[in-house]
């Protein structure tokens, strides 16, 4: 497979054709989006926590590129569920594996998220990748 | 043709052409960010160090004094390029952003006085923004804005109407590297002039593309970069009117800018050392001095000939292309196309590009303001050199018919 191949693998190519847990998320004023400089990408993030401290809904609300966008489904889908330190774990453990700070092999044991293993070929794509997730740290009660 | 050489001919002069991409010939289509260099430019560098290596203006022995002479060349060399009446008037910087910088702070911190107003376009380059926004911040002057009309052009007749009295300086890009849009920045000094205004003019855009002559364009500043005209990255030089240059304050201190100092003060040193402090990046203007004289060789009229057609071809077969928005259509354009392919995010564009080894830019060109006028959050820019070809042209636009179906 190309590089080019492994970075739109067909699962990101699915979650960016059709994105899940997207809502229209107009009572998050403008001004506490998220934004990649960069690109111009753009994402609101709403985190409902539950009782027992658990992340009961997850959905975002954004423009952005097939990564960044393919990133914030899978992400709202991999921390549904999840208590708000697993969550917080999982996302910090995700962006140093991406950034090189962490081996990129421990997204072998993340599910669907082992698609962005090829992004490591693609420094520069880095941060439309962690873009969600990095609203996700901002965005748990506790921060 | 290059005057007697063809495209072909010319490619040859720069190695890094010859690259293939993932297996593909490269296609570098990214020229407004940076040019390529010639193997001229490359050679006068190592050469340079090969064999004149020294600190300048100081050493007394032969290497120095020859360091100086190629240092001092080659300011000679940027004075005639720009028909500057003196090489007195070209100060050696890192590039457009530091010249710009030196005009925002020196000039700045001397001349802007509280309400005073500095007015620049809404098509700058965070580089000719971002050091003014930092000016008035300190001074407690203002920032105005020069609109930008749907067709990508400045309306001269309603910037008369609308002049604001306390206007210090009009600072503007020549030609911007968003919408290819090349301003009349002859008849905006013109204009600043009668009303008693300076003129900054941002020629990092137009230098590679056609001649400049900051006497006839009656500029005050004009700032420029080596690295998007054929030469090495980290050089480049602001031009100022010498009685304008003289009056302001230096700013920054060291080595060269001083003519005696002790222990509480100092003197300054003339045009334009006064603005050169540290020792100065002689390998820089060395190759700045060499790709003057390449571009020279092509002939500057050859060179607009050429990029004029492909400018043509690059048009047509953009607008024909499904799904493709152009952004700008002055009437007088540089060869830079910025668009929008679809729903498509345009790094989603250029990364599909990079798999046919085209090289473009993706984003916001370091021009956020102009790009929420448009109402997009990044667009995709190809931009073009002479020693660019159809063919090169072609594969783009195929490229992205196939960039339209992968992600459908």
């Amino acid at each position: 497979m190309s590089a080019f191949d492994e970075l739109y693998q067909e699962i990101i190519m699915d979650h960016y054709r059709s994105p899940r847990n997207t809502a229209r998320l107009d009572h998050i004023p403008q001004a506490l989006a998220h934004e990649n400089p960069t690109c111009g990408d753009s994402l609101k993030l709403e985190v409902v926590v539950g009782d027992g401290e658990k992340l009961e809904r997850v959905r975002f609300d954004g423009k952005g590129c097939a990564i960044s966008t393919a990133s914030a489904s899978l992400m709202t889908e991999q921390v549904q569920g999840l208590s708000v330190a697993e969550a917080r774990k999982l996302a910090g453990s995700f962006i140093r594996a991406l950034r090189g700070e962490e081996s990129v092999d421990v997204l072998d044991g993340m599910g669907d998220l082992v698609a962005f293993k090829g992004l490591t070929s693609f420094p520069v794509r880095v941060k439309c990748a962690t873009l969600a997730w990095h609203a996700l740290l901002v965005t748990l009660p506790g921060n | 043709m290059m005057g007697p050489r063809t495209v072909e001919d010319v490619r040859r002069d720069f190695p890094l052409l010859e690259r293939l991409i993932g297996g593909k010939a490269l296609a570098y289509l990214d020229n407004a960010a940076t040019s390529q260099k010639p193997r001229e430019v490359l050679d006068a560098i190592r050469v340079y160090y090969e064999q004149s290596n020294a600190n300048v203006h100081r050493a007394l022995h032969t290497l120095g004094e020859e360091a100086t002479a190629a240092f001092e060349e080659a300011r000679r060399k940027v004075q005639r390029f720009l028909n500057a009446e003196k090489p007195s008037e070209i100060v050696f910087t890192r590039g457009t952003t530091e010249a710009i910088n030196l005009v925002a702070s020196a000039w700045g911190s001397q001349e802007l006085k509280t309400g005073d107003m500095v007015l620049l376009t809404e098509m700058e380059h965070h580089s000719n923004l971002v050091p003014w926004q930092l000016a008035c911040a300190r001074g407690g002057s203002r920032l105005g804005f020069i609109p930008v009309e749907a067709d990508g052009t400045l309306d001269l007749d309603k910037l008369e109407r609308s002049w604001d009295p306390r206007t210090r300086l009009v600072a503007l890009t020549h030609m911007s590297n968003v919408l290819g849009t090349i301003n009349d920045v002859k008849a905006v000094a013109a204009l600043a002039h009668r009303h008693g205004a300076l003129v900054l003019v941002d020629g990092a855009q137009s230098v590679p593309h056609f001649p400049v002559d900051v006497q006839d364009l009656d500029c005050d500043f004009f700032a420029f970069s080596s690295h998007k005209m054929c030469g090495p990255m980290g050089i480049g030089a602001l031009y100022g009117k010498e009685r304008i240059l003289d009056a302001m304050p230096p700013w920054m201190g060291g080595g060269e800018m001083i003519r005696a100092v002790w222990p509480e003060k100092s003197t300054w040193n003339d045009l334009p050392w006064k603005f050169e402090a540290g020792t100065p990046n002689v390998e820089g203007a060395v190759g700045l001095g060499t790709a003057i004289d390449y571009l020279h060789g092509l002939e500057f009229r050859s060179i607009a000939a050429w990029e004029e057609e492909l400018s043509r071809h690059a048009y047509q077969a953009l607008s024909a292309a499904d799904g493709v928005t152009l952004y700008g259509s002055a009437p007088r354009r540089g060869p830079v196309f910025s668009f929008t392919l679809g729903s498509i995010h345009a790094h989603d564009v250029a990364q599909f590009l990079d798999k046919e080894g085209i090289a473009v830019r993706a984003g916001h060109h370091c021009a956020q303001p102009l790009m929420r006028k448009l109402g997009v959050p990044a667009t995709v820019r190809a931009s073009l050199s002479f020693y660019n070809t159809f063919s090169e042209i072609d594969r783009l636009a195929a490229a992205l018919e196939g960039a339209l179906r992968f992600y459908a």
